[in-house]
């Protein structure tokens, strides 16, 4: 069985609060300092997931790992390589700057033809950076392939997929064939940690770079110029609320004085 | 024509859904911002009268009803073909979505299939020109970005309890208007579905939302969380950290990538408040905590906060609430 996952590099969302900031002006996140980028967490998941799709059919196959991204997106590839993926893709150029979901959904749907399109595509829920959520559905769309998105769990059947997907009130069990593409979701539980050994050699090996001409596509199509969605601001919410604590000798009055508070100002 | 085109939702038993109503109501503030020429309404589903009807009640012109038997449940496959024919009949300006587990998968697919683009989980939305300028959270919580889609038609989906319905008007009237457009071949089949336990009060109903995190040390403490709630009239949600010790069940999650919840009063027992907890419940009118670490993010969203051992606290504020209640 053979899969692609795709991995982005992000500022790392377990940022404490206090310590995330924005600039205005460049509309642009400031790396809090001594906090490096990480792979997105549920992209993390999605090679777990390939990794295990992969045990449960035999062990055969490639797992090829694909981020669009800067230099430093060779490390959430690289992270991949370590849990136990085999090749490693990276789409880096000038040319792929400022772009938006659409022109990464492009991009990376491009790379996947090229690489040819295997059994199973992986992506994650959402990248925790922006929230959107929709790569996965995009590259399904280009492609022409069945989704199931937001999914807890993954199983091979029969040459088919069974997944769990995660709803407002429940699961819904989805059997597609493949190739089909799956977007992973926290619920699928915690990726391996790869072993000393494992990083170092993942650490020595190559990684494919591609540019725009490489999978078929001119500047244009990509990064800004290709981008349909414009961003025109990005700033921190303001937060006016000042909190009353309740101050008591006891944990019991401070309950009750609680209670008491709730009354007087009618919330309950 | 600027038109904008609404996709509601009907719920199993094809009863209306609120984020159909809000979603009504934040076309025709924006239909009026921009001059447009009406409010549509695109419903897909196997039982839609009462939907249709509500959708006109709650500001449709036009309602676009794609009936079928194999339109019952939501499958991409199904629902993508007939969606796009829909849009392709009203060529709106405009398309939104509610920010569910349908809009969170359809939407973008959709937009592809339209040589367009979509912005998801908006929190507001404006008129600019003929763009609507979008404000959507991102980075957990973290931050806002204010972003338009260029190309068209502009798809977005918007996040519930964001916007308000208009007032629900049973006198107003609106064309029904049958689409026969195929449902398309399910290749990913819902084959099965496991409802969560919906036996207390809904999680994205409630006024009164009680909830307990990784602090609460053990999963019996959701017990105590639940007779509580149950005095209250409350529903009881759960941190991710919660949910993912396995502690409580996912559909129980609060925040970013669990439920939105917006209640007269949360309750946070044992939470810490990280952004994309708060992402989910930031929009609370009142958050009381209870926390032993006096600087826990939750704090900066609260209203009334209690420093201590929740396990000191709780027996007691149990009593004191059921007092509380049975005074009322
Ligand atoms: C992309 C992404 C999406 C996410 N989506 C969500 C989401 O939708 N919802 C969500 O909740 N989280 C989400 N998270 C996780 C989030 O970042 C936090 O990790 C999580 O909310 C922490 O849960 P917690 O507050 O229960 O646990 P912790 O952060 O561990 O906090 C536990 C708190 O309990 C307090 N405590 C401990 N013992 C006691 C005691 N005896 N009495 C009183 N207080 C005590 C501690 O002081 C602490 O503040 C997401 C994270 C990422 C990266
Ligand atoms: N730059 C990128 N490179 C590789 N994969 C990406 C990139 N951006 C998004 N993805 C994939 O698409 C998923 C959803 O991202 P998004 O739609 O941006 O929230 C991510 O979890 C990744 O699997």
């Amino acid at each position: 069985m053979d899969a692609i996952v795709c991995v982005k590099q992000i500022p790392d969302p377990e940022t404490p609060a206090a310590a995330f900031s924005v600039d205005e002006t460049a509309m642009k996140v400031v790396q809090a300092s001594g906090v490096s980028p990480v792979i997105n967490p549920f992209d993390q998941q999605g090679v777990e997931a390939a990794l295990r799709l992969r045990e449960a059919a035999g062990g055969e196959g490639t797992i090829s790992v694909l981020s669009l991204g800067p230099d430093s997106a060779r490390d959430a590839i690289k992270t991949g390589l370590a849990m136990g993926a085999d090749e490693g893709y990276q789409l880096n150029d000038a040319a792929f700057e400022g772009g938006d979901a659409w022109t990464t959904g492009l991009a990376l749907a491009k790379a996947i033809e090229k690489i040819g399109v295997p059994e199973v595509l992986i992506f994650g829920r959402q990248a925790a950076d922006l929230d959107q959520g929709t790569v996965g559905s995009i590259v399904a769309e280009l492609l022409g392939l069945p989704s199931a998105t937001v999914l807890r769990s993954a199983e091979l059947e029969d040459g088919a997929i069974t997944v769990s997907r995660v709803v407002a009130d429940g699961f819904e069990s989805i059997t597609t064939p493949m190739p089909a593409v799956l977007t992973i979701s926290n619920e699928f539980g915690d990726p391996r940690y790869p072993q000393l050994r494992q990083i170092m050699q993942a650490a020595k090996k190559q990684v494919t770079v591609w540019s725009p001409v490489d999978i078929g596509l001119d500047a244009a199509q990509v990064g800004a110029a290709g981008a349909r969605v414009k961003m025109h601001a990005l700033f921190q919410p303001k937060n006016e609320t000042q909190c009353e604590f309740i101050e008591a000798d006891t944990a019991e009055e401070k309950a009750t004085q609680l209670a008491a508070k709730l009354r007087e100002v009618k919330l309950l | 024509m600027a038109q904008i085109l609404v996709f509601g939702e009907s719920g199993a038993d094809g009863d209306p859904v609120a984020i159909t109503a809000e979603l009504l109501g934040a076309a025709t503030r924006l239909n009026e911002a921009i001059g447009g020429d009406g409010v549509a309404c695109a419903l897909i589903g196997a039982e839609l009268e009462m939907a249709a009807q509500a959708a006109i009640a709650a500001g449709a012109s036009t309602v676009y009803r794609a009936q079928h038997d194999a339109l019952a449940q939501y499958q991409t496959d199904s629902y993508l073909p007939v969606a796009a024919a829909i849009v392709e009949q009203v060529a709106p300006a405009i398309v939104l979505f509610g920010q569910t587990s349908l809009g969170r998968d359809l939407a973008p697919r959709l937009a592809t299939r339209l040589g367009s683009a979509v912005a998801m989980d908006a929190l507001a939305l404006a008129a600019a020109g003929d763009r609507v300028q979008v404000t959507r959270s991102c980075y957990g919580g973290n931050a806002r970005q204010v972003v338009t889609v260029e190309s068209d038609p502009q798809v977005v989906t918007v996040r519930a309890k964001s916007q308000d319905p208009l007032p629900e008007d049973t006198s107003r009237t609106g064309d029904i208007v049958a689409v026969d457009a195929a449902p398309g071949a399910a290749r990913a089949r819902v084959v099965g579905k496991e409802t969560a336990d919906t036996s207390g009060v809904r999680l994205e109903d409630a006024t009164i939302v009680v909830s307990g995190g990784r602090g609460l040390g053990a999963p019996e403490a959701f017990a105590d969380l639940e007779r509580i709630a149950a005095d209250l009239g409350a529903a009881v949600g759960a941190s991710r950290a919660a949910c993912d010790l396995g502690w409580y069940p996912p559909s129980q999650q609060v925040g970013l990538t669990g439920t939105i919840v917006s209640p007269e009063l949360y309750v946070a027992i044992a939470i810490s408040g990280a952004s994309q907890h708060m992402a989910g419940c930031g929009g609370s009118k009142n958050i009381i905590a209870i926390n032993k670490d006096p600087d826990a993010n939750i704090f900066r969203y609260c209203r009334f906060g209690i420093v201590d051992d929740y396990k000191k606290v709780l027996p007691q504020l149990e009593l004191e609430l059921k007092q509380l209640v049975a005074d009322r």
